[in-house]
């Protein structure tokens, strides 16, 4: 089990940097439709970020801030938006995964439409990766003796 | 039995070496994979679906069911993570 650091200056560090990687791990996301970047990476950013903050503040701090059913939540969500978006394509008469059919709703053209139906998916994608890389994280790193950490919360 | 292998394997690396010479130069404009749909996703792409990435516009828009496959492995290997790892902790626990 990862514990808390003793040395001040690896916390602060770590505390200051995390809203910085947050942002840009956004900013990675939704400017993935004019540079490289999107769901897959800006996911990880974020997912960086929470696992930056288990190996400073330990794995009791960091589930207080984010419990694991919601790391369970979320990575079920991410999938969910995408499958939901491919599926209210359907309900409005388009085929699975037709962006451009949700015009009818955005009120928009249908190539705006569908830059909007890509980022919708994209957003998605961001937070099932996010979410399992938070998990995989933690399953591994408390492999090992999890039940005494039990005991002891 | 060694030997039997061994030129089994030269065999068929032999024919696979074989098979490369068929393909199109590498980058070749009138490979049949540079004629069939990459111009029209170049040309129409921005036309299309307002993303001037135009790889993103591919992964997302119109490769959206490939990227949907790919989102549920990650999901899925993040359930089986948790499946296994958990499973092992439980069984250490009533021991």
């Amino acid at each position: 089990m990862i514990r808390k650091t003793d040395d001040i200056i690896i916390r602060t560090v770590a505390r200051i940097l995390v809203p910085f990687i947050q942002i840009y791990a956004l900013y990675v996301i939704m400017h993935g439709h004019y540079s490289p970047g999107g769901g897959f990476q800006g996911g990880v950013i974020l997912g960086a970020s929470i696992v930056l903050l288990l190996i400073t503040h330990g794995l009791v701090e960091t589930k207080k801030k984010i419990p694991e059913k919601a790391i369970a939540l979320f990575s079920s969500m991410g999938v969910f938006i995408y499958a939901g978006i491919g599926v209210l394509c359907l309900l409005l008469f388009g085929n699975f995964l037709d962006y451009g059919k949700l015009s009818v709703i955005l009120n928009i053209p249908p190539a705006a439409a569908r830059a909007m139906g890509i980022l919708g998916v994209e957003i998605g994608v961001s937070i099932t990766v996010m979410a399992v890389m938070i998990s995989i994280f933690t399953s591994i790193s408390t492999a090992e003796d999890h039940s005494k950490y039990d005991k002891e919360h | 039995m060694k030997i039997v292998n061994l030129i089994l394997v030269l065999c068929i690396g032999g024919f696979l070496i074989y098979g490369t010479l068929d393909m199109p130069r590498w980058g070749d404009p009138d490979s049949p994979a540079s004629k069939h749909v990459s111009p029209r996703y170049i040309q129409k792409t921005v036309e299309e679906t307002a993303t001037p990435n135009m790889v993103t516009s591919i992964l997302a828009d119109y490769r959206g069911y490939d990227t949907l496959g790919e989102t549920t492995v990650i999901f899925t290997a993040g359930m089986a993570c948790i499946l296994l790892l958990r499973n092992s902790i439980r069984k250490n626990r009533n021991d």
